[in-house]
């Protein structure tokens, strides 16, 4: 206590007790005035890139939710049809009121103009769920202005699906702002005529045995990485600098060439009639029709990206080993550990950071990638990420691509949740 | 090397035997080195760093293989078996407590993979915390231990599995200077308890002169001088040793004549000092005179009983307490340093003042140059 007071005795206080600088501004006050340039200037430094980040990537993963469950199709073509539904139990036709409705939905439409009519998403969007439904409706579209009373007689002759149950009931089911269609597509199930959710048929099931391969060429590659990745790192970490330099840089060599270079090279390695094969009948191990098929397939893919995703396990395990001093493994072996023992419970636990975090690069950029699989992955080397560009890009169908992405970044992030339990976050070792 | 009655050699606990170290093929690390060590001794090996004093010890634990020569334990030639099969404890100079373990765990390390038993494994841990007094420390991880407690922990898991030879690599660098003091005391006392061989590297001369039986001094990759510590210090038989154990006042010259165990040996700047003959060759070689600061004493007019009185000059006084650490010039030498003890009837020094020193035959000892 007379220490604490002996402190203080530079410090006046004012008549409330509280301690005051010499010019009677309380302490409290004043420190905060001067630490708050200094918070300014660190939220300066931060909030460029903050904003960026913002710009780029929080707010296109939200689009991408939004757009995976966003339904805005059949509500903005036919409220009144939507309407005239409410009542309709999803047993036999709905009357002719609908129909009428289905009319003056059409009527309206086709008096905007031709680049804002909501027919054609339509059309494209009730496609998704029963095929040949887009046809159904620019058919129908275009004879709706001759259209007479009995209108219900006048679609069915239009076009036969108006008088199939099963439209009805998707565009009743449909006619919500919010659908969960497009997740219930990404995992392989339909709706029955119930309503109920069920597997599709099994031939028609793509996307969980895609997400099971993704997953399973990831773990194999990261595997594969570590296999291969941790002797080299730990050759590296033993040798003097100037030689683990020379080294590190034919490690970080893959990063310096095109990642497409990259690709065809293994293209020219790997074919039926590429080196590997050639080589191999040349040497008399196989012979002409045992060629081994190497790309265009699994093998493809996960001879590919192993050697591109090399380095990301290297770096990290190399600076971590880089810090084990080399006594430890000498101690283990005085107190009488053979090399294998003193490696096993000394060393490699000692390494884990630095495993855990290459493993998470390199699974998780691999769970993503894209461009390698698509090049020499061939059929059975696709992966998840390729399904998601061919919707983005050829069947144009985004909430499913946006749905499989989502379904893909909830499963990265569960995994790292998992990883973070068993191993903890903060035991990842980056350099 | 003890002879027996029958004439067969018996030779110590540990025993090099001509062993010779090169890393790169072209020079010697470790020349020649030829030393027997008793069971029980606690054997410091001391020298400036690149001496090869670290390379003989790791060599005795199998982290180094020797170039040429052999390296016995017990008789028994170990310089070919693998490190983990020689059952020597070692204590590292950076402790190498495993980080992921705790240290019981470490304690326990050198018994498991003996595949000691759960029960054995507890109680030696625990007889092996309490004789490093950290009884209560088992369950903590190395990192939240301060160095010293680290450092106890290491000394314990090297002795934890009761090997007969303890190798010691500057276990006490690390630690600042009070700490090191104590440890230097309880590895001293937990030697003297258990009585196991302890072969020492260090730097640190007063460490050596502290704790060890005998002493190894290192230069060049040989040993300068193999001697307990009071022989070492009083009786340094060369000028490397002179110069690296405590305090040493040089005078170079050159041998007139050899008289007995004395001789007599013309100073650079033509004075003659009366010398003990240690290690000179034969008259007109050259010398090195070695002469503690603690020996020489100021000689008030008429003392008779010095052999050398000269004539010197205080240059520079520093005031230590008990003692004053006395600059002179004396004898062409301008960095002598005498120190005159604090007491009642020392004589008053002042800067520039002219006074007599002097010292006996026996403490000026005639080395090689």
């Amino acid at each position: 206590m007379a220490q604490a007071d002996a402190g203080n005795a530079d410090l006046m206080q004012d008549a409330s007790g509280q301690m005051v600088t010499a010019d009677g501004v309380p302490l409290k006050q004043s420190l905060k005035r001067a630490e708050r340039r200094r918070k300014l200037v660190a939220l300066g430094l931060v909030t460029p890139l903050l904003l960026f980040l913002l710009v780029v990537f929080i707010f296109p993963i939200g689009q991408m939710m939004w757009r995976s469950v966003d339904n805005p199709q059949v509500v903005n073509a036919l409220p009144l049809t939507l309407e005239a539904l409410e009542g309709w139990d999803g047993q036999g036709l709905p009357g002719e009121e609908v129909y009428a409705a289905l009319a003056s939905d059409f009527r309206t439409d086709m008096e905007r103009p031709r680049r804002d009519q909501f027919s054609g998403p339509l059309g494209v969007r009730l496609n998704y769920e029963l095929s040949a439904a887009r046809g159904a409706v620019a058919r129908t579209v275009r004879n709706v202005p001759d259209f007479e009373p009995p209108y219900k007689e006048a679609f069915l002759d239009s076009h036969r699906l108006w008088g199939d149950v099963s439209l009805w009931r998707v565009i009743q089911r449909e006619g919500r702002p919010l659908t969960s269609a497009y997740y219930v597509a990404a995992l392989d199930r339909q709706f029955d005529d119930d309503g109920n959710i069920v597997l599709r048929d099994e031939n028609r099931r793509i996307y969980i045995n895609l997400y099971i391969r993704t997953l399973g060429l990831s773990v194999a590659i990261t595997v594969l990485t570590i296999l291969l990745g941790f002797p080299i790192a730990y050759y590296m970490s033993i040798l003097p600098m100037r030689y683990s330099n020379l080294l590190m840089i034919f490690v970080l060599l893959p990063f310096w060439t095109s990642l497409l270079v990259r690709t065809t090279a293994w293209i020219v390695l790997l074919q039926q009639q590429g080196v590997i094969n050639e080589s191999l009948i040349a040497v008399g191990i196989i012979d002409d029709s045992g060629r081994f098929s190497l790309m265009y397939n699994m093998w493809g893919t996960i001879i590919a990206m192993t050697h591109i995703l090399l380095p990301f396990m290297v770096l990290p395990l190399y600076s971590v080993m880089r810090t084990i001093p080399p006594s430890y493994m000498r101690a283990a072996k005085s107190l009488g550990a053979t090399p294998f023992t003193a490696f096993r419970k000394v060393y490699l636990p000692q390494t884990l950071p630095g495993i855990g975090a290459g493993a998470v690069l390199v699974f998780i950029i691999s769970i993503g990638y894209y461009i390698t699989p698509a090049l020499v992955g061939g059929q059975s080397g696709r992966m998840i990420s390729n399904e998601i560009a061919r919707h983005m890009q050829q069947s144009l169908n985004w909430g499913l691509a946006a749905a499989l992405g989502t379904i893909l970044l909830i499963g990265v992030l569960v995994l790292y949740w998992v990883y973070n339990r068993l191993v903890g976050a903060q035991n990842l070792k980056l350099g | 090397m003890l002879k027996t009655a029958d004439g067969v050699t018996e030779q110590g606990h540990v025993c090099f035997d001509n062993v010779q170290k090169s890393y790169d093929g072209e020079t010697l690390v470790v020349k020649n080195l030829n030393l027997d060590i008793a069971r029980g001794e606690f054997l410091t090996m001391l020298g400036p760093s690149g001496s090869g004093k670290t390379t003989c010890l790791m060599m005795l634990a199998g982290f180094e293989s020797a170039t040429f020569g052999e390296i016995r334990l017990d008789g028994q030639r170990i310089d070919n078996v693998a490190p983990h099969k020689r059952g020597i404890g070692m204590v590292f100079q950076n402790y190498a407590l495993f980080p992921h373990m705790t240290v019981a765990e470490n304690l326990a390390f050198p018994l498991r993979v003996r595949k000691m038993g759960a029960a054995d494994v507890e109680t030696r841990v625990q007889r092996a915390l309490d004789m490093v007094e950290l009884s209560e420390f088992g369950a903590r991880m190395p990192a939240q231990l301060s160095g010293g407690q680290q450092q106890r922990v290491a000394v314990a898991r090297a002795l934890v599995f009761e090997p007969q030879l303890v190798l010691m690599d500057e276990p006490l660098g690390a630690l600042d200077k009070n700490l090191r003091e104590q440890m230097q005391y309880e590895i001293k006392h937990i030697h003297d308890q258990l009585g196991v061989t302890v072969v020492y590297v260090t730097h640190d001369q007063t460490e050596a002169l502290t704790m060890s039986n005998r002493i190894a001094v290192f230069n060049d990759g040989k040993v300068q001088q193999l001697a307990s510590p009071p022989d070492l210090y009083e009786r340094p038989e060369n000028a490397f040793v002179a110069a690296f154990i405590g305090e040493n006042n040089k005078l170079m010259g050159k041998v007139e004549a050899i008289d007995g165990d004395t001789c007599k040996v013309v100073l650079d700047n033509g004075d003659k000092v009366t010398a003990l003959k240690v290690n000179v060759g034969a008259v007109g070689d050259r010398t090195t005179l070695s002469l503690r600061p603690e020996r020489v004493v100021i000689a008030p007019e008429g003392s008779a009983d010095l052999d050398n009185v000269f004539e010197a000059e205080v240059r520079e006084l520093i005031y230590l307490g008990d003692h004053i650490r006395t600059r002179v010039k004396v004898c062409g030498n301008d960095e002598f340093i005498v120190k005159v003890p604090n007491s009642s009837h020392s004589p008053d020094l002042a800067r520039g003042a002219k006074v007599r020193i002097g010292w006996i035959t026996q403490d000026c000892r005639a080395l090689d140059a």
